[in-house]
């Protein structure tokens, strides 16, 4: 009973095998990965696995405390900035051999061509409660 | 209304219902049924006989759902002569329960939720809020585990080891909401000792009361952890020690050691002892060994190391600590806690801070960095 999040990435992940930009791909082939990606979802939440998955959108604001009585400063999207999340999908599971996975079937959602797109996922736990017993 | 005694008679009535011939999965939706019901109503009016009004309603609520599946209308008619009452359900009916519900074909957290459901009598939100995942969720993994258990005759003794398992898990993990999963873990702890008599059910229940003891002491008003060295004892709930030290005796006893009884046993001392200072570290040690021997983990014998540093000095700690792997959960901050025993700060305060990384937990990970932002301020004067 562990809590882990899959992170997929716009940007700052390692390259996939199957590494064409959407907007590459035909409508069906969009098509297709969308439901592979919601029958995952349904699957998981059959198996009473299923926690939360949300997708983000590709560009955002920074913003910062700017001191006492001032408004927060709100600054780009960069340009520079490496690492962009696309959406993240959290699972409980038994264990991390299961999240992996999980994990390896998510990323063979199919792409260009209806292949998978081998793209790489983050796996990282949650920091959980602590354990009641301690020695 | 007392929702601890009533969901104390779940297991009961769900035998009765079982006996009478419902499939388990059936029945223990209608006992879930029959317990909203009882919340609902029995505030109003309080039943006599609170198990008969439970069983009535459960069966009639099972005789409905049986109903309205028409394609089993041919069993439906056997069934719907109002069956006498029958011997009132035993021991072993609560026993089979529990194994059931841990059989060795679930996942533990299957059994952890099908456990919780239909022994300990909470609703699937409850059980989702305890582990913090959707109630739909929840639903689909307990109607998944019923399924799976669904094939096990009900009438075969199970292995209790993996029942205690599951409990140990019911106790040991989970996050504090609106169910207090470790009061949950000792009550069915308690109800199983009480149907069976084995001393590692017994061994398990002294262990769980003796950490349930510390645990207003455990946490800071601010929510950080107190290590058990810097707890006030005086907030420890001497009445929960004493019964568990009752019950552990009375384990040990018998002869028949176990690990659960060992574990207790170190708790006792722990428990035992007014201040840190006069903790007997000699015979945690001792224990420690009887624990490895039983069971051969790699984690007791980090925790055994941490004993003999305080036994034997840091030296001998560190010492017991070289053998083991140091991937091990906790092995950095074993060693962080020896080396600063042992008067080399820099090393600890690297090491805290490399433990602190490595935590799988909140608590602990706030914790560790603490001590090495105490030690590093130290080694900055």
């Amino acid at each position: 009973m562990a809590k882990y999040l899959l992170l997929k990435h716009y940007r700052g992940a390692p390259a996939a095998v199957n590494d064409v930009p959407m907007d590459q791909w035909t409508p069906e082939e969009i098509s297709a990965h969308i439901q592979y990606m919601q029958d995952f979802a349904a699957r998981l939440e059959k198996t009473g696995e299923f926690v939360d998955g949300q997708a983000l959108a590709p560009e955002g604001k920074w913003v910062r405390y700017d001191g006492e009585g001032r408004p927060p400063v709100t600054d780009g999207p960069f340009a520079e900035t490496k690492d962009l999340i696309a959406g993240w999908m959290v699972i409980d599971v038994d264990s991390y051999e299961r999240a992996v996975d999980l994990a390896g079937e998510l990323s063979a959602a199919p792409g260009a061509g209806g292949k998978p797109i081998h793209e790489w996922l983050e796996v990282r736990p949650f920091l959980t409660a602590p354990p009641t017993i301690t020695e | 209304m007392d929702e601890a005694l009533l969901r104390s008679l779940t297991p009961g009535v769900l035998s009765v219902l079982v006996r009478r011939g419902a499939d388990f999965a059936a029945a223990e939706d209608a006992v879930q049924d029959a317990l909203v019901e009882a919340v609902r109503v029995w505030p109003e009016r309080p039943p006599r006989d609170p198990k008969g009004w439970l069983v009535t309603v459960a069966w009639r609520r099972f005789l409905d759902a049986t109903r309205a599946d028409t394609a089993r209308r041919r069993r439906e008619e056997a069934v719907d002569q109002e069956p006498a009452p029958g011997p009132a359900p035993t021991a072993d009916d609560t026993l089979r329960l529990y194994f059931l519900c841990a059989h060795p074909s679930l996942t533990p957290s299957s059994a952890v939720a099908l456990t919780l459901r239909a022994v300990g009598g909470l609703s699937t939100r409850q059980i989702a809020e305890a582990y913090l995942v959707p109630e739909a969720t929840m639903a689909q993994r307990i109607s998944r585990a019923k399924r799976t258990v669904s094939g096990v005759r009900f009438d075969r003794p199970g292995d209790v080891a993996t029942v205690l398992r599951v409990l140990y898990l019911v106790f040991n993990e989970g996050y504090s909401g609106d169910v207090d999963l470790a009061a949950e873990a000792i009550r069915l702890t308690r109800q199983l000792a009480a149907v069976i008599d084995h001393p590692e059910v017994a061994g398990l229940l002294a262990l769980m009361l003796l950490h349930h003891a510390r645990r207003a002491a455990r946490t800071a008003p601010d929510g950080s952890l107190v290590p058990l060295a810097e707890q006030d004892r005086t907030r420890w709930d001497t009445e929960a020690i004493a019964e568990g030290v009752v019950i552990l005796q009375g384990a040990l006893a018998r002869d028949r050691l176990g690990e659960f009884q060992a574990q207790a046993a170190i708790a006792a001392l722990h428990a035992d002892a007014p201040t840190a200072g006069e903790t007997d570290w000699v015979q945690i040690v001792e224990w420690y060994d009887e624990l490895a021997r039983l069971t051969d983990s790699p984690v007791v014998r980090l925790n055994r190391a941490v004993a003999v540093g305080e036994a034997d000095g840091p030296r001998a700690g560190l010492a017991a600590l070289a053998g083991l792997d140091d991937s091990l959960p906790r092995h950095c901050a074993v060693a962080a806690y020896l080396h600063e025993r042992d008067g080399d700060l820099g090393t600890a305060a690297r090491l805290y801070a490399e433990a602190a990384r490595k935590a799988a937990n909140l608590a602990e990970r706030d914790h560790l960095t603490r001590q090495a932002a105490r030690l590093n301020a130290r080694l900055r004067h």
